[in-house]
């Protein structure tokens, strides 16, 4: 069950949100701490930063080939899956996606899904379709596990539970897993886990998963993990259903490795998971295990609409690391659970406004100092401040025909518009901006104490006596 | 891809622009970074015209607004002469995001780029093209530097400010927890956003504090503005009289050591 209702606005209460993880010391040192060790893991990565910067252009490289191909490889992998015996099913909307999967499961008779880590199922809220359904929808995931014990949402995309301390954990099985007492010793904590899940592996009927890559040439899913459990989830239950975007598609099995390379060493700081599956059929005749059906679904949800953009474009390059979460001074201080969608951090505030439409998101672009932190650590080269100006700049501006975005204009208003154009006729004005400057230098004393936002914690802003100007005309 | 300039080993002339914030609210270190210009020999030409990059709009989303002041300045340094700037993050808009802001534009286009080819960051100037060596006359002291984010990541210049402070012999840099971190200014983030800007000038300010340095340069001055005016409050709030954490823009700090 989610926390939080289906048709969520991210944008409202945003800044509350934000307050009240800022205003709680204890959250912001557990971030700090969690996002600190999570950096050190990825510099201990790459001590050589001229690898690291040929590897990066090489991630870019790869990324934006295959999304240059995207229709026809689309094309070639849903052939070659065919052929393999995968079943590839095309969903434009989260709803659709759900509809395919519950379909499948209502096919089937299905009690139980087991789930493999997956955010593209967390975007479309499966879990929240599949109780609706009376399918049971069992994180197997430890983090997932733990999120979804605790009715919430994960707040990182790889580290789902990082806002949960041990002692939370602890309490939490003690309270929600049957006969369990309160333990913070965390092998004690996984072993619970493990032992609850292993029994639930055997009795699933659907095992869901993501995927991380998938090939075009040969009809292959990659899927990325560290507990097995993906691995159990795609190779136990009878059925396995894997769902992923329509831009996680690349066109050669040789795309992989530096791909992955990238994701693992970017994302924990591990030269390779410690799983990599790949998944090309269904178990064939005489074979002794894997899923009898495999499926493939494909979701759009507003990927295309940012593939339409040469520039949009670039947030399709993403491979789900969450670096740039780890990096983020904003992430750092409000945590996942403030930006109010699937995907937090850098990466969500661009790919977020595809997923939902500026309407509900277009405040979550002004989150960003555009320090380009995340840009810089991006294994892909997404040029995310530049996307987030891009952003602003489609949110704030006057509502226009043929709009590349969905809500473009949502954020418009007349009179901060107006403030920009007066702004504008002012600075392009060598005589208007002498005179403004002017009486700022003379009268900025008069300038109230309190100004907005900006002295709530900081004294007020006084232009000096004298301009620089002034000073070099009085000097000669 | 802007094509790297080649200035002459030491132009005699250099173009100066302040930018806004300097203009107003920091004169004193524009005056300062002309004055280390001109010891070096150098005659500094101030175009009076000039007012601002146009930063503020382009990152609010106002990228029309921009142009037209952007478009303003494009007309005011007519020689091949370098354009120095006292700011990474105005020198990071006109040498990195002109050329894009008039990409529908052939001519403005030509025009920002050649502009663009010759914008230097101050420290960037005295460093690279000038081989500046400050001579230290002052006597011991700590000091702490904060670098912003776009001289960091755009201008890729973090490294010439702490170059000029090492060659300062009686001054001990200090460093910072978490340096490398935006100090949470932003432009009008820090107005739309003063939650979380308010916690990253928060945490900044503390980890420049904790150094024990007895002052922060920076080369920066929107980044100035923030820090400063949060440590001022912080003082004011808790009545210290004097203040905890003082600052000045790095050309102000290497021209007091270097005058006898």
């Amino acid at each position: 069950m989610n926390a939080q209702p289906i048709h969520f606005k991210p944008s409202e209460g945003f800044r509350a949100r934000s307050k009240a993880v800022v205003d709680n010391p204890f959250l912001r040192q557990s971030f700090r701490g969690a996002m600190d060790f999570l950096m050190s893991k990825r510099a201990a990565q790459f001590p050589d930063d001229e690898e690291l910067q040929s590897l990066r252009s090489l991630g870019e490289a790869i990324r934006q080939y295959n999304l240059a191909k995207l229709p026809e490889l689309l094309e070639r992998l849903e052939a070659n899956l065919t052929r393999n015996g995968v079943k590839v099913h095309w969903a434009e909307t989260p709803d659709e996606a759900n509809a395919i999967i519950l379909g499948i499961c209502q096919r089937h008779s299905a009690k139980l899904m087991v789930k493999g880590k997956s955010m593209v199922s967390e975007e479309i809220e499966l879990n929240h379709a599949a109780e609706a359904a009376g399918v049971g929808a069992l994180e197997s995931d430890m983090g997932e596990y733990i999120v979804q014990l605790a009715n919430e949402k994960p707040s990182h995309i790889i580290m789902p539970a990082i806002h949960k301390t041990k002692e939370e954990i602890a309490r939490l099985f003690a309270d929600k897993v049957e006969g369990v007492d309160y333990t913070d010793n965390v092998d004690a904590l996984i072993q619970i886990g493990r032992n609850v899940l292993r029994q639930k592996f055997l009795e699933a009927d659907i095992g869901l998963s993501g995927v991380n890559f998938a090939v075009a040439e040969t009809g292959t899913l990659c899927l990325v993990e560290n507990e097995g459990n993906g691995r159990m989830c795609t190779t136990a239950p009878p059925i396995h259903i894997a769902i992923t975007g329509i831009e996680k598609i690349v066109e050669k099995l040789e795309h992989v490795p530096p791909l992955l390379s990238l994701l693992t060493r970017s994302a924990t700081g591990q030269n390779i998971s410690t799983y990599f599956n790949m998944i090309s059929s269904p178990r064939k005749p005489g074979e002794k295990d894997g899923p009898e059906e495999v499926h493939l679904v494909l979701l759009d949800n507003g990927r295309s609409q940012a593939y339409a953009d040469e520039q949009l474009r670039k947030t399709l390059q993403c491979i789900r690391c969450g670096a740039c979460m780890n990096h983020c001074p904003v992430y750092t201080r409000i945590g996942g659970h403030a930006y109010g969608t699937t995907y937090p951090g850098p990466i969500g505030k661009i790919v977020s406004p595809h997923m939902l439409g500026l309407e509900a998101t277009s405040s979550m672009a002004t989150a960003s100092s555009l320090c380009g932190a995340c840009g810089e650590v991006c294994p892909v080269k997404i040029p995310i401040p530049e996307l987030l100006m891009r952003l602003r700049e489609e949110a704030f501006t006057a509502p226009h025909a043929d709009p590349v975005m969905r809500g473009q204009g949502a954020g418009y208003s007349p009179l901060i518009s107006g403030i920009w154009r007066g702004w504008a006729m002012v600075y392009r004005s060598p005589l208007l901006y002498r005179m403004a400057t002017w009486l700022g230098s003379r009268f900025g004393g008069l300038l109230p104490a309190r100004q907005g936002a900006w002295t709530s914690v900081r004294v007020p802003l006084r232009p000096a006596g004298k301009r620089l100007r002034d000073m070099l005309r009085e000097r000669g | 891809m802007i094509p790297a300039h080649t200035p002459p080993p030491r132009p005699a002339d250099v173009y100066f622009f302040a930018t806004c914030v300097v203009d107003q609210f920091y004169p004193g270190a524009g005056m300062d970074a002309i004055t280390l210009l001109e010891r070096q020999g150098i005659r500094v030409h101030f175009p009076e015209e000039q007012t601002c990059c146009g930063q503020p709009a382009y990152t609010s989303g106002f990228p029309d607004a921009a142009r037209k002041v952007a478009a303003h300045q494009l007309t005011l340094f007519p020689q091949d002469w370098p354009v120095v700037v006292p700011s990474g993050s105005c020198a990071g808009m006109m040498k990195h995001h002109y050329p894009t802001l008039f990409a529908a534009d052939p001519v403005r286009k030509a025009q920002a780029e050649k502009l663009s080819a010759r914008v230097y960051e101050l420290t960037q100037f005295l460093v690279d093209v000038l081989n500046f060596k400050p001579e230290d006359c002052g006597s011991d002291c700590t000091v702490v530097l904060h670098t912003s984010c776009s001289a960091r990541r755009e201008m890729g210049v973090h490294l010439t400010g702490r170059q000029l402070l090492g060659d300062l012999k009686n001054v001990n840099v200090a460093q910072q927890d978490h340096e490398s971190e935006c100090c949470g200014f932003g432009g009008t983030f820090s107005i739309k956003q003063p939650e979380i800007s308010g916690a990253m000038v928060e945490d900044k300010v503390k980890a420049l504090k904790a150094t024990g340095a007895e002052r922060v340069v920076s080369a920066d001055c929107g980044c100035l503005m923030n820090i400063l005016g949060h440590a001022a409050w912080k003082d004011a709030q808790e009545g210290r009289k004097t203040p905890s954490l003082p600052g000045e823009h790095i050309a102000s700090f290497l021209l007091r050591r270097t005058s006898k």
